[in-house]
């Protein structure tokens, strides 16, 4: 059996998304900014992207600018905020401990500029609390950017709360939302969100391609100059194809939402139930607020890369937040921020599964993760300590 | 995938020597959990010749294969030629490692040594 489990890294594209890039690359191939008719059929598809991706959050169709991906909106979001923030004498920005390094990376970046930055604390059910945030508000205060749903442990965080907390004290709200687009209903509106950003390939789409949302007024400060493209705020030829294949795929996401969660939210629970059962094993982040699709685990007394190249041998394509998964010297830092210690990090192991998985591949990666820890088990010198009882269990 | 060479994925796969010796001549155990890598190596020695070697590993896929590797590279030789065993020899015995794994081969040669140090102060204890 072969399983892709590690949909949060990427998903295939759809074949909607497919047969509605294909003309692109060779019908209307056209530069979108060129007069003649190529280049307007090129400029046409964008525009009519534009307006479904901003249909689909609940956005203006002004409100959308395309980037290369998540990455590229998440620095312009951040760095765009922190402009402004700057121009007013605000240079605090409050995140979180553990959001992607798109962000972290960002921040760190802004620090070194001057800023100030506050890591809020995700507890160990990997939720930020409200009133936390509201407390870490200061008169200086730019920017609040929490993700909206972890892409380690799948948690999702109170953006609504989030949102009105800012919008009441004047703040900017930036969620990155790479894991929750087209998986979990959003209204940038109702979430009081002032920046978002997105990417195409987590939701069926191709790669290379997302967006940012923008609220109207919030002025964007470009991050690649050049051209007029976008309006002047992300210059470079647009990836028509990349452009119309996301549009394609937010709207078959969208409207398959509700059934798609359905059944994998099911799904989900079965694995949670199964691997539960693995002795020493534990649930990484909240049992419920949680992504349908994503299941994260720790288990004591292995390592996570070993665990993954033998799932692999079994047909299970999965993740680990092992620091030799990454080549790190320490193991992921979402682990670490929801409180697990290094020893116990090091053994996760993250499924993200798809709507396509069957009952049938539920039972049969619950019987692979099974056997495959209790074979690493068998020749750990930590697992027989801790079963010597020379080492405390953990878990 | 396509990470490792064949023969690091054969040593992951199928490690050799795996296990433990009672009442061994020798133990040795390097590394610590919160790096992620732990290896304890057990020797029986008669006459100055590695009779027999078994090792525990927590670790990565090289990690084992480092383990697994070690043991065959010192297995039914005298312990002056396993004292000489290099980090390099496992690496280059395995068809190489990646840059980053290179520490996984490292430990094993210290785990090695250390089985190889705590015979020798066990010898000394019993001369006394």
């Amino acid at each position: 059996m072969k399983i892709y489990a590690d949909n949060a890294a990427t998903t295939k594209l759809s074949d909607t998304a497919l047969k509605a890039m294909l003309p692109y690359f060779t019908e209307y191939y056209g530069n979108p900014s060129s007069l003649y008719e190529f280049g307007q059929e090129a400029r046409t598809a964008i525009e009519e992207a534009r307006e479904a991706v901003a249909l689909s959050i609940n956005a203006k169709t002004k409100e959308i600018t395309f980037t290369s991906g998540g990455s590229e909106a998440d620095n312009q979001a951040i760095l765009s905020a922190a402009a402004i923030g700057k121009r007013n004498g605000k240079t605090h920005i409050i995140s979180t401990a553990f959001e992607h390094h798109a962000v972290l990376h960002t921040l760190e970046k802004l620090e070194k500029e001057g800023f100030e930055v506050t890591l809020l604390d995700v507890h160990e059910n990997g939720i930020v609390l409200p009133e936390e945030l509201e407390a870490a508000i200061r008169p200086e205060t730019c920017l609040v950017t929490v993700m909206y749903a972890n892409n380690e442990i799948g948690t999702i965080q109170p953006i609504r709360e989030i949102g009105a907390i800012c919008k009441k004290h004047g703040v900017l709200f930036h969620t990155d939302a790479v894991q929750a687009v087209g998986h979990l209903k959003i209204d940038v509106e109702a979430d009081n969100i002032d920046l978002l950003s997105a990417s195409a390939h987590k939701f069926n789409g191709p790669k290379g391609t997302g967006f940012l949302y923008a609220r109207k007024g919030v002025l964007l400060k470009n991050v690649i100059e050049g051209g007029a493209q976008e309006r002047g705020k992300r210059a470079g030829t647009e990836n028509v194809p990349g452009i119309v294949g996301m549009a394609a795929a937010i709207k078959e996401a969208v409207a398959h939402i509700d059934e798609n969660a359905k059944k994998m939210t099911e799904m989900r629970d079965h694995l949670i139930d199964g691997l539960s059962k693995i002795p020493h094993s534990s649930l990484n982040g909240d049992a419920r607020r949680r992504l349908p699709g994503n299941i994260s685990f720790c288990f004591e007394g292995i390592e996570g890369e070993a665990l993954l190249l033998l799932l692999d041998d079994k047909g299970i394509a999965a993740s680990s937040g092992s620091a030799c998964t990454s080549g790190a010297l320490d193991p992921s830092h979402v682990l670490l921020a929801i409180g697990r210690v290094h020893d116990v990090a090091h053994g996760s192991l993250r499924l993200t599964i798809s709507p396509e998985l069957t009952e049938e591949g539920v039972s049969y990666i619950i019987d692979a993760v099974k056997s495959t820890v209790e074979y690493l088990r068998s020749f750990s010198p930590v697992w027989r300590d801790l079963e010597s009882g020379k080492l405390k269990h953990i878990l | 995938m396509a990470l490792y060479s064949e023969k690091v994925m054969d040593h992951f796969r199928n490690p050799r020597n795996v296990g433990v010796i009672e009442n061994a001549d020798g133990v040795g155990e390097v590394g610590n959990a919160k790096c992620g890598d732990i290896m304890k190596m057990y020797l029986k020695i008669k006459d100055d010749i590695i009779e027999d070697v078994k090792f525990e590993t927590f670790g990565c896929g090289s990690a084992i294969a480092s383990s697994s590797m070690a043991t065959e590279l010192i297995k039914g030789k005298p312990l002056s030629e396993a004292m000489t065993l290099t980090n390099k020899a496992v690496a280059e015995a395995l068809d190489g490692l990646p840059d980053y794994k290179m520490h996984c081969s490292v430990l094993a040669e210290e785990a090695i040594k250390s089985a190889i140090d705590d015979y020798h102060s066990k010898q000394a204890e019993k001369e006394k």
